[in-house]
């Protein structure tokens, strides 16, 4: 709801004064559309944000007194106006930051004015934080803009604006701050305002609303300035008041819920729950189930004190459905007239989040709404230098880099470009080791439409094919150090395994690289891009029925942890052929430690490229105890039972 | 649109009969269905959940949005009470007839190793939170494997709670580390943990303390009457009201008197760490009236905060909620 419903102003949110009148908003979308306002603050400690930030949370009345008494005391200890109250600490949570005078973590801060609530996330503006900005700037309705007067459109600010744009957030408001340093001067104010303007336009960002401000003062953050009467437009608290919220735009769009749990407490009762993304859903509207496509109708908007004869965009709700059908955690529920599309790659924005730097053709898992799904990233198109807009070529991204990127998924997602659509656009990376987030992304477009990629059923069933094998499919992976013995020890399983009249092929790794994968060298990406060819052919030779021995060195466990999930489940056993450093090196069977060692040979596993033992691998061979010939012995047994 | 505008007037009728301004509901709804969103994500995501129940306001609010959130079932994870034996009488009266109501287990554990030394906040200061309820919340996870734990918090509370995430991870050893947190975008959360890392989920972290008494008025919630003025025995101590809920448990210092005043409290926690307000806001609509003019924030009146600066901080890195 806005503040101009004619319900909200029925009772202010704080003390006693009404609030002034304004033009009533469409009433039936500001009934449904919530109220609180997100925004973004952009600029850095020298503009003076955090100080514009107290300013206006204390000019609404918002701080209690024993606040104001903290603040007085941490103004008198850490403060940087002499004693005076210094509202920039009100904002420094963490003592370490405090220390170095920074702020370097997105906070929230909660507050309203007589109008409205308002949840503010302050990013800093110290380079090195892009991630932060980017991360504040993701939910919010309004970005505030900083400037300093006297240091005018700098190239932090072009940033800012421009990382307002690539989040797609749809107010911006461009606070010229620091006026009395420019003496209240028009034309400076006028000419700060139009260079911004125009550098708006270039990178297709809306038009902002200057306002010229001198925070510590409160001149036009709440008050309305008398140094500078010559300034017509709102104060920064009148335009904060009237922004309308994201969840309005949405209301207007058609329906899209992203199931989130399905609830089952009974056979006779199925609910789908989930935050409406946009549009609405009543009883009876025909939907479309994505990605299957499938048909339904809603029955029932369910609530705890009631059902309800509608729902809107913004509102978490559960429905249920009058047909039975496949519908789970994932799937979309959408207007069954104006469905989203459905794909498996994509070009997309990222904004890296990672310490470590992305490393292409590596599966993440990628969260996007309420799909989870496996995903990898190729080498980036292009990396953007932010403060020139400057396309330049880049292998990886970095911590705080941006670029474009093509990105495929291991099955068809529900999506839409996150112009139009944060909820089905915008995802997050997870890195599969350490779980972290690593990467913010924006989906641009479908390379191409899952709908024209058919998987061609086959008639025999790779059951079929074992079954007249009369044997179980099996992927043997063989991993350790170069010279651990792998080759030797897989050579005699497959012998055996012949000779037992079973169906075997081996998949060497020295070999593969004489065809399969000549083009491929020893850098990580390379090692990734080889492990997952490798993986595929293997897949294919276990769906013929094979049982499949694959030897290679096979440094990363995200990778081996990939194969195992392009198998069903129990087909893959990892084998670790445990020799160590020191032993492989000393029987170096082809001379490479040595040449390594020489620095003759770059990117050698175990020298200068490190190797990820398995944490728990299915069979574990020490060859410093175990002879070939009984770890072969033992891994035949083992696979045939 | 129609139909939603007669509930939402429905919804307001009812709200004013106990002065909910209606300019309230908007972003009440906003925060209620953000709040939901956060409980279900973690549950479809995480494999043993819990909640923190503390038996104040902030719990009952939480436990009221769970219980919306997985209707018609009831929520999917048992309520987890980190005892200290030191709560207010009042609390334990409420606790388990509303875990029972919302159709929940109720787990109530109490660290033995505090219980057997007689650890007390009179005689041990801050070891009292120490042990009892860092160390004690640290047992209860552990032994009952929980993965993620919800709680009440929220940023408005305390400086180092602003910057805290809503879904937060903890290292083995349940140490909170602030520069490791993770980037929380969109609505969003990452609920994936390493082997022996737990999350803290805090589904009110974009509420304010004055939201959180405008919702339990307009949706009637039932809290601890320690929130309403009335006449009570207390003590004044170190500059706090201390209210003298077990005479036989407090013993007085050379001094003191028990006299009674007439006060409410804003947040809750062991009675003889609750510091007490003078007030005469003895109904819903006279504290959300008195708040209005608020001087005082809500965590004035908690003696662990105040112990060092940055008490908030370092508590939190050692595993305090």
């Amino acid at each position: 709801m806005r503040p101009q419903d004619p319900a909200a102003r029925a009772g202010p949110l704080r003390r006693g004064a009404p609030p002034a009148a304004a033009a009533p908003a469409e009433p039936a979308l500001a009934a449904a559309a919530p109220g609180l306002l997100r925004i973004i603050t952009c600029g850095s400690v020298d503009d003076g944000k955090s100080t514009l930030i107290g300013r206006l949370i204390h000019d609404c009345g918002a701080l209690a007194a024993d606040q104001l008494a903290t603040l007085a005391e941490d103004s008198r200890r850490h403060g940087t106006r002499g004693g005076e109250l210094d509202f920039a600490l009100l904002f420094d949570g963490l003592s370490a930051e405090r220390e170095q005078g920074i702020t370097i973590d997105v906070a929230y801060r909660g507050f309203a004015s007589r109008k409205r609530r308002f949840l503010l996330a302050d990013a800093p503006g110290h380079e090195q934080y892009t991630r932060n900005m980017v991360t504040g700037a993701s939910t919010a309705d309004v970005a505030i803009i900083l400037i300093d007067a006297a240091r005018g459109v700098r190239t932090q600010t072009r940033r800012h604006g421009f990382l307002v744009r690539l989040l797609g957030v749809r107010h911006a408001i461009l606070a010229v701050n620091k006026m009395d340093l420019a003496g209240f001067d028009p034309r400076r104010f006028e000419a700060i305002a139009g260079e911004f303007a125009a550098f708006a336009r270039e990178i297709g960002l809306a038009a902002p609303v200057a306002i010229p401000l001198v925070a510590p003062a409160g001149d036009n953050v709440v008050s309305r300035s008398e140094r500078m009467g010559w300034y017509e437009g709102p104060t920064l608290l009148e335009e904060l008041e009237r922004v309308p919220v994201e969840a309005e735009a949405a209301l207007g769009r058609p329906l899209r819920l992203p199931v989130q749990w399905v609830s089952r407490p009974r056979p006779d009762f199925r609910g789908y729950a989930g935050l409406l993304a946009s549009g609405r859903v009543r009883p009876g509207d025909r939907v479309r189930i994505l990605p299957s496509g499938v048909g339904a109708t809603v029955a029932r908007v369910v609530a705890m004190e009631g059902d309800r004869s509608a729902a809107y965009a913004g509102q978490s709700v559960m429905v249920t459905l009058a047909e039975e059908v496949d519908c789970s955690r994932g799937d979309v529920i959408a207007a069954a007239d104006d469905p989203p599309e459905v794909a498996d790659r994509f070009e997309a924005s990222l904004v890296w989040m990672g310490d470590q730097p992305l490393l292409p053709g590596r599966q993440m898992t990628m969260k996007l709404a309420t799909q989870t799904v496996a995903a990898t990233v190729q080498p980036p198109k292009y990396r953007l230098n932010i403060d020139t807009l400057e396309r330049l070529a880049a292998r990886t991204l970095g911590l705080n880099d941006i670029g474009v990127v093509e990105l495929a998924t291991d099955r068809p997602i529900v999506f839409a470009p996150y112009a139009e659509d944060r909820t089905l656009g915008g995802f997050i990376l997870i890195d599969r080791e350490t779980r972290a987030t690593v990467a913010a992304g924006m989906l641009h477009f479908a390379l191409r439409r899952a709908h024209n990629i058919h998987w061609q059923a086959l008639d025999v069933t790779r059951e079929a094919r074992a079954a007249l094998k009369g044997q179980a499919p099996r992927v043997l992976w063989f991993t350790g150090l170069s010279g651990a013995g792998k080759s030797t020890i897989a050579n005699l399983v497959d012998r055996k395994l012949h000779a037992l009249g079973r169906h075997s092929f081996l998949l060497d790794g020295d070999n593969v690289r004489h065809g399969l994968c000549r083009d491929l060298g020893f850098t990580d990406a390379d090692r990734i891009e080889n492990i997952r060819r490798v993986g595929e052919v293997a897949r294919l030779m276990a769906d013929s029925g094979l049982i499949v021995i694959a030897a290679f060195i096979s440094p990363f466990r995200a990778e081996r942890e990939m194969v195992r999930s392009m198998l069903p489940p129990g087909e893959f056993l990892e084998i670790f052929i445990d020799t160590p450093l020191e032993e492989a090196e000393r029987r170096d069977v082809k001379g490479l430690y040595a040449k390594a060692r020489a620095g003759r040979l770059a990117n050698f596993t175990g020298v200068d490229s490190p190797y990820e033992p398995p944490a728990a691998p299915d069979i574990r061979i020490d060859t410093t105890t175990t002879s070939a010939e009984e770890a072969a012995e033992r891994i035949v047994r083992a696979i045939l039972g | 649109m129609q139909a939603r505008l007669r509930e939402t007037e429905a919804v307001t009728a009812a709200a004013r009969a106990v002065g909910v301004p209606a300019a309230c509901h908007a972003h009440l709804d906003g925060l209620e269905a953000e709040s939901i969103h956060i409980l279900r994500e973690v549950v479809a995501e995480c494999r043993r959940p819990v909640m923190l129940y503390s038996v104040g306001k902030d719990s009952a609010v939480m436990l009221h949005l769970a219980r919306k959130a997985f209707f018609p079932a009831p929520p999917p994870f048992p309520l987890l009470h980190v005892d200290t034996t030191w709560k207010f009488r009042d609390m334990y009266a409420m606790r388990d007839a509303a875990a029972r109501e919302a159709g929940v287990e109720l787990i109530v554990h109490r660290n033995p190793d505090a219980l057997a030394r007689g650890i007390n906040p009179f005689d041990h200061g801050p070891l009292h939170t120490a042990m009892w309820k860092t160390e004690g919340l640290k047992q209860a996870l552990d032994r009952h494997g929980f993965d993620a734990a919800f709680g009440g918090a929220r940023r408005d509370e305390e400086a180092s709670r602003a910057k805290e995430r809503v879904v937060s991870v903890r290292a083995p050893g349940h140490r909170w580390d602030p520069k490791r947190q993770r980037p929380e975008l969109w609505s969003l959360y990452n609920c994936q943990t390493a082997p022996g890392e737990t999350l803290r989920v805090f589904p009110l972290s974009n509420w304010t303390e004055l939201d959180v008494w405008h919702y339990v008025a307009r949706e009637g919630l039932e809290v601890v009457p320690l929130y309403f003025a009335a006449p009570r025995p207390t003590v004044e101590r170190d500059g706090l009201i201390l209210m003298v809920d077990d005479p036989a448990r407090m013993p007085l210092r050379p001094g003191e008197r028990v006299v009674e005043r007439t006060i409410r409290f804003r947040s809750l926690g062991c009675w003889p760490l609750s510091g007490a307000v003078p007030s005469e806001a003895a109904t819903l609509a006279d504290v959300i009236a008195e708040m209005e003019r608020g001087t005082t924030s809500e965590r004035h009146g908690r003696a662990i905060d105040r112990e060092e600066p940055a008490a908030m901080e370092r508590k939190k890195t050692e595993g305090y909620f």
